[in-house]
């Protein structure tokens, strides 16, 4: 089976902070380190490789200096790397990503794609629904566990109060939740490979066959950041003292029936 | 000269931070106090490749180099200086006698199972009456027929509690002294051989170190490291090596009570202010990173020189010797500025201060590796 995990690079969230000034994300410093729910992703594909076999690549799309998140998913034990990463994709919003990752995909070829669930920096989870939709293909989103049977993968797809276990023909695409699979650390061998191996680069003209220039980069975005702020507390809260744990209790519960929390 | 690490370094070196914060951190305490590895640590780091990192992939090592092992050492040291002494007691004294010194047949048989996480080695030398004096060994090996019986006893052999291979030194004809004195290989079942319970000790508490006897042990001749008498050399080659694991390790724990020092000094408040408001706080942490950064610097180029197939020995020997100092003097400074709190177990820091004191005296003491760099300077 060949598998592709689509990652993406993101700050370290713990230490994310704004610019009061500009209101953009302060990078300098800031770690940079694969968003969580695609290592998962990462995890999930090598275990289906290692029980039947076939290949993993992992594909990021993003600046040059990503290339060390890649060499990361390579030390942890993938296949194959491909950075996509040009100019032209540069502000490209969800719908322009997973237009370029769509022509990625339909370039490198698949019998299955995994994404993380959504990414620390955007939250919007819609990059890997919408690769499913430029590629024509079933997804399973939310997915808690994966299982292989002949061409068809069992998921169990996490839901509010309830779990939905759907069986899906390859190829297709799932994204997955940080439940679905713990990642493994990279092995101090797998480091030594990831940088004797190639990172394969793949810009605007490799894929521009498939690709509409209209539907790419900060021009081809219908979507646009009008403002990001850093959100102000409103009020400095209410302190309760001097009350015993029981006391403590029933002042809480409370406040959360009288404002419908519960 | 470039003193950056290059991108694959800095890969490994995250590795061994994460798997150290995240697997050995929160076990570092209890296995202090009960003064027992943890195995399934062990296992976990063994499956990483942590003991086989700068050996060839051809026998089953990570084929990294010496300088991602004295990075590992010092990120896993950083947590726990009873882990780094396990790796480094296995990977630069035992695995790299049967590496540097071994036949086909023996790196097949003995160094394979050892870097690719199946086994784990210990090296005898140190014996009751014969530590600096590395020369005054009384443990022999006397030829019978196709075979070795060795009789004597070593004391301090760390990992010796759970090693299934032992690299061991013994004479093979006492009036000859050190120009007898042979490496063998020998298993841990092998009968005669017995293994006494840890001895008590003031830090590394959780690391195995135990009393080795070999009463009448027969070993196969196949089992000779090198050839007869050439022990001696072995013996103090595998200890170059070993000195760059052990600034590596001094390093390591000198950085981790500074991180757990400087945590503090920014929450701990008196007179109304953040001890690390105080200037005698910052200039106190100023000085002791400078002397760590000197002593990693010099880590660094003893294993880089060893990565370059250059004489490293009196590098290595100044990178111990100075690494192992700054180590005791950090960690004691350290518990200084964490007060009261600091002498509490609650704390890491007393830890580190008691793990930081055998640096200056295991793999050669301070004195010894005065005798070694004095000896390069021809001053006699």
């Amino acid at each position: 089976m060949k598998i592709v995990v689509c990652i993406k690079q993101v700050p370290d969230t713990a230490e994310v902070r704004l610019d009061p000034k500009t209101n953009t994300l302060i990078r300098d410093g800031v770690p940079s380190i694969i968003n969580h729910d695609d290592k998962t992703g990462l995890e999930a594909a090598l275990r289906i490789r290692e029980q039947v076999g076939g290949s993993v690549t992992v594909v990021c799309m993003g600046p040059p200096q990503a290339d060390v998140a890649l060499r990361e998913a390579l030390a942890m034990g993938c296949d194959e790397a491909v950075l996509v990463s040009g100019r032209e994709f540069g502000g490209s919003d969800t719908y322009a990503t997973a237009t370029i990752l769509g022509a990625t995909l339909r370039k490198i070829g698949f019998d299955l794609v995994i994404t993380g669930r959504q990414a620390i920096d955007g939250d919007t989870a819609q990059v890997g629904p919408q690769i499913a939709e430029q590629l024509g293909i079933p997804q399973v989103s939310y997915a808690e566990g994966v299982e292989v049977q002949g061409d068809s993968l069992v998921v169990k797809r996490q839901f509010e109060d309830q779990y939905h276990l759907l069986k899906v023909k390859t190829p297709c695409l799932i994204t997955a939740l940080s439940e679905l699979a713990e990642p493994r650390y990279m092995s101090v061998g797998g480091i030594v490979d990831a940088y004797n191996k190639e990172v394969k680069i793949l810009g605007f003209d490799d894929l521009k066959d498939d690709l509409n220039p209209a539907w790419i980069g900060l021009a081809g975005s219908p979507t646009n950041v009008r403002q990001s702020f850093t959100k102000q507390a409103k009020t400095s809260g209410t302190v309760l003292s001097g009350l015993s744990a029981d006391e403590a209790v029933d002042a809480i519960m409370a406040k959360l029936i009288e404002r419908h929390i519960i | 000269m470039d003193f950056k690490l290059s991108k694959a370094h800095l890969l490994q070196q995250e590795l061994y931070r994460r798997f150290a914060e995240n697997e050995i951190r929160p076990l570092a305490r209890e296995m202090d106090e009960t003064e027992q590895y943890n195995m399934e640590l062990l296992a976990k780091m063994q499956k990483y490749g942590f003991f086989g990192i700068p050996y060839s992939r051809e026998y089953g090592g990570a084929g990294a180099d010496y300088l991602s092992y004295a990075l590992c050492m010092e990120e896993i040291s950083k947590q726990d200086a009873s882990s780094g002494i396990t790796i480094s007691v296995h990977t630069s004294l035992c695995c790299s006698c049967i590496n540097d010194f071994g036949t086909e047949e023996q790196k097949r048989k003995y160094l394979t199972p050892l870097i690719n996480g199946s086994k784990i080695g210990c090296y005898g030398l140190t014996e009751p009456n014969a530590g600096s004096d590395a020369a005054g060994q009384q443990t022999v090996a006397v030829r019978d027929g196709d075979d070795y019986i060795i009789t004597g006893s070593k004391v301090f052999t760390t990992n010796s509690g759970f090693a299934d291979t032992f690299v061991m030194f013994a004479l093979t004809d006492r009036a000859l002294g050190t120009k007898s004195m042979t490496a063998f290989i020998v298993e841990r079942d092998m009968p005669g051989l017995t293994v006494s319970a840890d001895i008590p000790r003031m830090g590394i508490r959780a690391a195995s170190n135990c009393v080795v006897t070999y009463d009448h042990v027969r070993v196969p001749a196949a089992n000779v490291l090198g050839k007869e008498g050439q022990g001696f050399k072995i013996a103090m080659k595998a200890l170059d090596g070993g000195r760059i694991g052990i600034a590596a390790q001094s390093v390591g724990i000198a950085q981790g009570a500074l991180n757990e020092a400087i945590k503090y000094v920014k929450e701990r408040k008196q007179f109304g202010r953040p001890i690390a408001a105080f200037q005698n706080t910052q200039f106190k942490l100023a000085e002791m990173q400078t002397k760590i950064d000197a002593a990693r610097l010099m880590t660094w180029r003893a294993a880089v020189a060893k990565d370059n197939h250059e004489n490293y020995s009196v590098y290595a020997a100044m990178a111990k010797l100075t690494a192992s100092e700054v180590a005791n003097e950090v960690t004691r400074g350290c518990v200084q500025l964490l007060g009261g709190y600091g002498f509490t177990r609650e704390y890491p820091v007393e830890r580190m201060m008691r793990d930081a004191k055998i640096t200056e005296i295991y793999e050669g003491t301070s004195e010894v590796m005065k005798i070694v760099i004095s000896g390069s300077m021809k001053l006699k």
